[in-house]
């Protein structure tokens, strides 16, 4: 993973784009693992068909990952010979096998080690280089460890000496594009932490949970710089109640959690959506039911997110479509959730908030928390906090200010706040929470609506980005494809769908569960002028571009 | 230009309680607004937050910033709110089953946490809201209750201020619903003292527990004075028949407080990122 991270800094150093996204096992810490990298020259949404290298270390465990790391006749196999064999189960698929006796080179270097060996012979044969490697190394190590810099700047260096006369035929990376103004290197989960703070999210209290914590650790060390209060919590259930007595106290609120935790907080939203109190949830999707597949993604708890709260109970669901996309959602969440007074969970997966990309750097957006503040009411006139207005939203007070005491109630409630049993309090209630959500704007951002065809590809989250790559080959051999993936999934909007299917007489749709969630979803909450297709498997092995551009293929003839 | 101040009257709200005519928590209702005025508050910056519960209605009858919750989730939406809104005298209220079945371990860790917040347990040993199952605090021989057996749970009830002490309570007392300006005193006091305070308030529900009807001719003021060292109030509550009121622990921890500072641009953030 060190090897990793420092090819990804070193293709970022030389003006590269990356894509690295890890596969672990259950260990705490150590055991296998597999870094899953993409270089290219332009931006990278998705990662490829199958990996041109796979770089072993070693074997330990290997079968557990091997269906993660599709080769094929092009693929080179550079393993260690002192390793053992190759396992059967990836040679059989044709990739060309190359010894690398990373151990021995290692040996030979004073203070050199293998994972280095390894790097330099990827420098090399990517066509990289050693140079941004070398300015990597230098950055991280020259300074406190100057003996572990020059080792390991030597075992990089004899690695690609030995990569380049190794009898490995392979695809180099095209000479970079022009970069106009910097770049970035940053996970979802971090993303989706800085796009918080942009909304204007002040407090977070949270639990922490795998693969969501590392949103929560940027949080925590993000939020004080910046005023913010960050506080660990003692479970789930604490976390979203936190966040909705901060909330009410006048601070914009975010808590993460992935679905155990999403489950245990079902009851809590309930109450931000009768007590009309905003608060974000970002949900980093993983395997699932129950404790499921921790380290690895799925995109399964939309169930959950959309239809999980008792009652009737509208609130906002959001997902993001790419990393740097996590950054816009969460933000969008933010003000959302705040101008709606409502709770809102934005649906993350473990593959887009544990891998970390070099992307360009996320513009600004005009979205932040922009509540609608109660104040003194005139003398004479008494305040209701849920006034039945034309829009929805009633204007909340921060408490301190005089005039405005009102008790926020997960109970039914009169206008006034007050506890209320009657039908017709009910009836009005229910609709302005529903009015609210429904009459907003959301503008063009509710979807990625991209190309013309006849055939739509329907597809959300972590998804979209083999989408998209797909719909272009498809378009590359003569298959006009439209890609829709809403980034708003609830509330829904019919009319706007409704003008993006206008002239699709096939539909497929592309998801990551095994019940196909999104598929009922979509034929539930919309009217599909015909019965889609679907590609839908669960976690954790991602989508690929391919298995869309095959059937795309099929769907043209 | 001198401060309004406020009476008790206008700490309360005109809604009218659904509780039974009797009911202890009355007295409650009113110790908390005599408690507020005696401490020179204003209704518009404080703020009384429950769970569920016949007692967990109290704030809509008070005119604070009131927010009844959910089920045993009050201490966590009190400390957001108290971690948020450090100018806010904030008071979570609730009921036995509501903190300490439903909410036991928020409340294991409010304790444990010490954010400056004062939690008042008004204790009837009983579910009224659900019409008369034994909770936590219920006597382990109480039977007549449809959900109890004959003779009683057998579960050893639990011991709140206890568990409080343990936890690391920085302010244990125990009141009678009864002596409104006795709970009123030791609700002002657990309000002014730092950290997280729990006064737990004998509240009869006479409705369900006709025989709590006694508890005032019972309750006696605690012989000793308060102590600050947890191991002599250990020995005190650990052998005190339950009737004694007062203030039993008076710690000295520091309370939990997140400074607020801003020492950063969104813009310095975002370098973080760059390559």
């Amino acid at each position: 993973m060190t090897a990793a991270n420092m090819l990804v800094d070193a293709a970022a150093q030389a003006g590269y784009y990356a894509l690295f996204s890890r596969s672990s096992g259950p260990q705490i810490r150590g055991g296998e693992a597999a870094a899953l990298l993409r270089l290219s020259a332009e931006p990278i949404t998705s990662v490829d068909d199958t990996f041109q290298i796979l770089l072993a270390i070693d074997w330990l465990n290997v079968v557990r990952f091997a269906a993660e790391l599709p080769l094929g006749p092009d693929s080179l196999i550079l393993a260690d010979p002192a390793a053992g064999e190759v396992p059967e189960i990836l040679s059989r698929t044709g990739a060309r096998i190359v010894d690398l006796p990373m151990k021995d080179l290692a040996q030979s270097i004073p203070g050199g080690r293998p994972n280095m060996i390894a790097l330099g012979v990827v420098a090399a044969l990517t066509g990289l280089g050693v140079e941004p490697v070398a300015e990597v190394l230098g950055k991280s190590l020259k300074k406190k460890h100057a003996d572990a810099f020059e080792a390991s700047l030597a075992a990089v260096r004899h690695g690609a000496e030995t990569g380049q006369s190794l009898d490995a035929p392979c695809r180099s990376l095209p000479a970079p594009l022009p970069r106009h103004g910097g770049r970035w290197t940053i996970s979802g989960n971090h993303a989706a932490g800085l796009g918080a703070i942009r909304g204007g999210i002040r407090f977070c209290a949270a639990y922490p949970i795998t693969p969501a914590t590392e949103s929560l650790e940027y949080l925590s060390s993000a939020l004080p710089k910046i005023g913010g209060v960050f506080v660990q919590a003692e479970d789930e259930l604490a976390s979203i109640n936190m966040c909705i007595g901060a909330s009410f106290g006048g601070d914009a609120s975010i808590t993460a959690t992935a679905g155990p935790g999403l489950a245990l907080m079902t009851e809590g939203l309930g109450l931000a959506v009768s007590s009309e109190t905003p608060v974000v949830v970002l949900d980093v999707q993983r395997g699932g039911p129950s404790t499921g597949i921790p380290t690895k993604s799925e995109q399964s708890d939309l169930n959950i997110a959309i239809y999980g709260l008792h009652g009737d109970a509208p609130h906002l669901v959001l997902a993001p479509q790419s990393i740097g996309d996590c950054l816009f959602t969460t933000q969008w969440a933010v003000h959302l959730a705040e101008a709606m007074q409502a709770p809102c969970i934005v649906l993350s997966d473990q593959s887009l908030g544990q891998s970390r990309a070099v992307i360009d750097p996320a513009p600004a957006s005009p979205f932040f928390a922009n509540r609608e503040i109660a104040r003194t009411p005139a003398e004479g006139e008494t305040f209701k906090r849920y006034a039945l207005t034309n829009t929805g939203v009633s204007p909340m007070p921060i408490p301190g200010t005089p005039g405005c005491q009102y008790t926020a109630d997960g109970l039914e409630h009169a206008e006034s706040g007050t506890p209320s049993s009657q039908a017709s309090d009910h009836s009005r209630q229910l609709d302005k929470r529903l009015r609210k959500l429904v009459l907003h704007d959301y503008g063009s951002h509710w979807a990625s609506i991209e190309g013309e065809g006849e055939i739509a590809v329907i597809t959300w989250g972590s998804c979209t980005g083999a989408a998209r790559e797909a719909v272009n080959r498809a378009r590359a051999d003569g298959i006009n494809a439209k890609l829709i993936a809403p980034r708003l999934l609830y509330p829904t909007l019919p009319e706007q769908m409704a003008r993006a299917l206008d002239g699709v007489s096939k539909i497929l749709v592309v998801e990551q569960s095994h019940l196909g969630q999104f598929n009922r979803y979509l034929r539930g909450e919309y009217d599909l002028p015909v019965r889609p297709d679907l590609l839908s498997r669960p976690g954790p092995l991602p989508i690929r571009p391919g298995e869309i551009h095959a059937r795309l293929l099929a769907m043209g003839k | 230009m001198t401060a309004p101040t406020y009476s008790a009257k206008d700490f309360r709200s005109d809604v009218k309680p659904v509780w039974c005519p009797g009911c202890g928590d009355y007295g409650v209702l009113a110790s908390i607004a005599k408690a507020f005025a005696d401490l020179e508050l204003a209704p518009h910056q404080t703020s009384v937050v429950s769970g569920i519960g016949c007692s967990s209605r109290i704030p809509a009858y008070t005119n604070t910033y009131g927010f009844h919750s959910i089920h045993g989730r009050a201490l966590a939406v009190g400390a957001g709110l108290k971690l948020a809104r450090p100018d806010l005298t904030v008071l979570v209220a609730g009921g036995d089953g509501d903190g300490f079945s439903i909410g036991g371990n928020h409340f294991i860790h409010a304790c444990r946490r010490n954010v400056d917040m004062t939690y008042v347990v008004m204790d009837n040993r009983v579910y009224g809201m659900t019409k008369g199952q034994p909770s936590p605090t219920t006597e382990a021989d109480w039977d007549a209750s449809a959900m109890a057996p004959p003779g009683g749970t057998g579960v050893t009830p639990f011991h709140p201020l206890a568990i409080a002490l343990a936890s690391g309570a920085n302010f244990i007392a125990r009141a009678f619903s009864g002596d409104i300006n006795g709970t009123a005193a030791l609700i002002a006091e657990g309000v002014r003292h730092p950290g997280f305070s729990f006064i737990t308030v004998m509240s009869p529900c006479i409705t369900f527990r006709e025989e709590q009807r006694d508890w005032k001719t019972i309750v006696r003021p605690t012989g000793f004075p308060p102590t600050s060292d947890p191991a002599q109030a250990a020995r005190r509550l650990m052998t005190d028949d339950g009737f004694n009121m007062g203030v039993l622990y008076r710690g000295n921890r520091d309370s939990f407080a997140k400074p607020r500072s801003t020492e950063c641009t969104i813009a310095d953030l975002d370098s973080e990122f760059a390559v």
